[in-house]
């Protein structure tokens, strides 16, 4: 029998790149699920830029108009203990454009898979300090098209991450921060030579690595979860978008600072229930859209063991 | 929690392995190409018909110094202290050019091409910039590397290239001078031996003439491509295969061929390809005279037609009145005809149905904007192709001319016939369809891709029999992945196929009789 518990954690964040590239973050926030908990959902990302960063250099583009990015994506997560759970998903993603003659891409974009691991927890007073290490992967489920950016859905590497993250709690204040490292793998386009800054005569482009940082902030009380959040996307690496080249790589130099907000309610009197929301909008970038994203999801959760402790 | 702590220390162990064990350095497939040793040196090639020159001692060089003679004892050991200094980047240097100079300059050239095929921005008020050769380095650079400009600039550095090792194995025959390491036999050799005679010398007359058509082709590059020929003639020198006087001789002789070339390119009428606004107009209103559709500039601002007079460049493999009337092409079916909406229909189809293998096709022969160009992805094929067959040098710029002979010439017919005809793309005629590749900004018929892929594949086939149906199997791919992107309907690329089987018949029968075979 499932019975009705507390408030059950799953909270996600889309973090939007360039069209058709994005990032599902999964593991960014400090919440954990308890003991033999299993919650899944369905969210919904709507993100859209009708401006970009060629290098450094920002412009609009009347042969792209607004180039979009839907994305449907199946998360279920797992809690192995109160201290380590596993979660993962699945994007379907569709891209778009406005305006212009290109035709957009669909299909299954990038699962994920992340451990999540809460190595230190203490409290002073009223206060909670945790630590967390996780790791995850992401690789792609369908062999998409990568020649076709910005309409592709994704840059097609398969990733390793390793973030460290830290979580302080004052009553229902919290504040997390992260960092992470991504090793990405190379990737094999369609064409077998390919110019960026010089001829390769290859299918092979080697990706850079990148690393992420995330600050969010706010109100996390039993019912209701409320936070700011500041994200950084950095590639180590890659090359810069030439003046007016169509001619995309997934190697760019892809820079995007964001700010956003997340919400999530989790129903009083059903509380295996919860709806997620969330916004994210890139204030600076390099070789990326100026995306704004929003997204709406639903979770369901259910208690294979015994109740859980908030 | 032990466990738990060990399970995540095998999982951190893990990815640290694949984080730092896995190295991401990518190789291309010519980076480390053989060195060339051909297995026979055509040593008549002096006796080859040129293509430009009257015959091959039009440019005189003068006869060598004798190999007992101070002076050139001198430069043999010039080789020696470089040799005796050699570092590891200078071995690299020669690992790099011993692969083949026609080979390595052509690879070169495409690098130069996909740097310069960028479509310029528009200006504040909608219009656009035109590149200026008198002025390359300001934006809009010169040139925009489109895919005839590339086409042509294949041809006349290949052609030159030709012209000039024809001349050079002549006086080879003639002066026959050994290589310093049959005169000197204490010399390092880094590279296969050969018995050619090394006056002049192969290397330096193809980067001379190299050199100079790319000065003209690539004015804004001049740095970049002095740096390539000085590297290209120290390798030969620390490779021990040339005394200083073998490319001295060498470079003179290529850059007098070159100037013959140079001369031919100035008065080819390319520099008046790009038209004027009168001329235009005056096009899309004969469209609408003649009861058809006009092309429209599917850009936005509009952009101008490309090269709408590439048509009128003067051809290397026929004259221009074999070319209206052996191979011009028929006209396209009529706009307002049933078998015209039937095409659309198809094109449609395509559009919305996109299959992986066929999005494959499609990036695979897209050669848009920042590449190659068709013609230089088939000059890949090629070379790729002739690095496994051992030819001479000048084997090698004879194929490699008779290939962008004929793709220039394909180009030429092509947009003859996109101009005479200016038809209008299927996204624009039904604006539903959306394309699965870079829509290109010139009338639909007849297809480039076709056009270009069929002149090679004819051509490539005779030089190589063995290879010609795989060669012919994909210049069809090339041909149907442009319906399959949606900007061509099928009688664009069946009609531009056959224009360039026949054009590449014309490059069969130069072959058949310039006396390499």
């Amino acid at each position: 029998m499932w019975t009705i518990n507390k408030l059950l954690t799953c909270l996600f964040i889309l973090v939007v790149m360039l069209p058709g590239v994005a990032l599902a973050q999964t593991d960014m926030d400090a919440i954990m699920m308890n003991k033999k908990q299993f919650c899944q959902g369905i969210t919904y990302d709507y993100s859209s830029w009708n401006q970009y960063w060629e290098g450094t250099y920002k412009r609009d583009n009347a042969n792209l108009g607004t180039v979009s990015t839907q994305m449907l994506m199946y998360m279920p997560n797992y809690g192995i203990t109160n201290n380590l759970n596993v979660m993962a998903s699945v994007p379907y993603v569709w891209t778009k454009a406005s305006a212009g003659t290109l035709h957009g891409l669909k299909g299954f974009q990038d699962m994920s898979v992340v451990v999540k691991w809460r190595a230190y927890m203490k409290k002073i007073g009223q206060d909670k300090l945790s630590f967390f290490v996780l790791g995850g992967l992401t690789t792609p489920l369908s062999n998409y098209v990568i020649d076709f950016l910005p309409m592709s859905i994704g840059l097609g590497s398969t990733n390793l991450s390793a973030r460290g993250m830290v979580d302080f709690r004052r009553g229902n204040f919290t504040v997390t921060g992260s960092a992470a490292y991504i090793w990405r793998s190379n990737v094999k386009l369609d064409k077998d030579s390919y110019y960026d800054t010089e001829l390769h005569m290859t299918d092979e482009v080697q990706m850079p690595n990148a690393t992420q940082y995330q600050l969010r902030t706010g109100y996390r009380g039993k019912y209701l979860i409320a936070e700011a959040l500041l994200t950084n996307f950095t590639t180590l690496g890659g090359y810069d978008i030439t003046k007016n080249n169509g001619q995309l790589y997934p190697n760019l130099r892809m820079n995007a600072t964001m700010v956003g907000a997340n919400i999530k309610y989790t129903l009083k009197r059903f509380t295996n229930l919860a709806f997620v929301g969330g916004a994210n909008y890139t204030v600076a970038g390099r070789n990326v859209g100026q995306s704004r994203a929003f997204n709406v999801g639903a979770f369901y959760a259910f208690y294979f063991g015994k109740k859980g402790k908030s | 929690m032990k466990k738990i702590f060990l399970s995540i220390s095998i999982i951190t162990c893990g990815a640290m392995i694949l984080f730092y064990g896995c190295s991401k350095t990518i190789e291309g497939r010519t980076d480390n190409a053989p060195a060339l040793l051909p297995s026979n040196t055509d040593v008549n090639a002096g006796a080859w018909k040129p293509i430009l020159l009257t015959g091959p001692t039009e440019f005189a060089v003068a006869a060598p110094i004798a190999t007992n003679t101070p002076d050139y004892i001198a430069q043999v050991s010039e080789i020696k202290s470089f040799q005796a200094n050699i570092t590891p980047e200078e071995k690299d240097i020669v690992r790099y050019w011993s692969a083949g100079a026609v080979f390595r300059w052509n690879e070169i050239l495409r690098e130069l091409v996909a740097r310069h095929n960028l479509p310029p921005y528009q200006n504040a008020d909608g219009t656009y910039p035109v590149p200026n050769a008198n002025n390359p380095l300001a934006y809009p650079q010169f040139p925009f590397a489109n895919p005839p400009y590339a086409a042509r600039a294949y041809a006349y550095v290949s052609a030159a290239q030709y012209d000039a090792l024809v001349a050079a194995w002549y006086y080879k025959k003639l002066y026959n001078r050994p290589a310093p390491y049959v005169v000197d036999a204490t010399v390092n050799v880094l590279i296969p031996k050969s018995d050619l005679p090394s006056y002049p010398s192969e290397d330096a007359v193809v980067e001379g003439v190299t050199t100079e058509m790319m000065k003209l082709l690539f004015p804004g590059d001049q740095d970049f491509i002095q740096l390539k020929a000085e590297e290209h003639k120290h390798a030969r020198l620390i490779a021990g295969a040339n005394v200083r006087s073998d490319l001295d001789a060498g470079e003179a002789l290529g850059k007098l061929v070159a100037q013959k070339f140079i001369t031919r390119a100035r008065g080819d009428r390319a520099g008046a390809a790009v038209g004027t606004p009168a001329i235009w107009s005056q096009m899309e209103q004969d469209c609408i005279t003649r009861g058809e559709t006009p092309w429209i500039s599917q850009e936005s601002p509009k952009r101008p037609p490309m090269l709408p007079l590439f048509g009128k460049v003067k051809t290397f493999l026929f004259d221009s009145t074999t070319m209206v009337t052996q191979i011009r092409p028929g006209p396209p079916p009529s706009t307002s005809s049933k078998q015209f909406q039937d095409e659309t229909a198809e094109v449609k189809y395509y559009a919305d149905h996109p299959t992986r293998e066929r999005m494959k096709a499609i990036d695979f022969w897209a050669d848009g904007v920042a590449t190659v160009t068709p013609p230089g992805h088939w000059n890949d094929i090629a070379a790729e192709d002739f690095l496994k067959q051992n030819f001479s040098e000048v084997r090698w710029a004879r194929n490699l001319a008779l290939l962008n002979m004929a793709m220039m010439d394909a180009a030429i017919v092509c947009w003859d016939g996109k101009y005479a005809y200016f038809n209008p793309r299927p996204s624009q005629v039904d604006p539903s369809i959306k394309t699965l590749t870079g829509l290109p900004n010139f009338p639909s018929y007849i297809s480039g891709h076709s056009t270009f892929s069929a002149a090679a594949a004819t051509i490539l086939g005779h030089i190589l029999p063995s290879r010609a149906n795989d060669y012919l199997g994909m210049a069809e791919e090339a041909k149907l992945s442009r319906l399959y992107g949606a900007i061509h309907y099928r009688s664009d690329i069946e009609v531009g196929f056959d224009c360039g089987k026949k054009v590449g018949n014309f490059a069969i029968q130069r072959a058949t009789t310039d006396g390499a075979e």
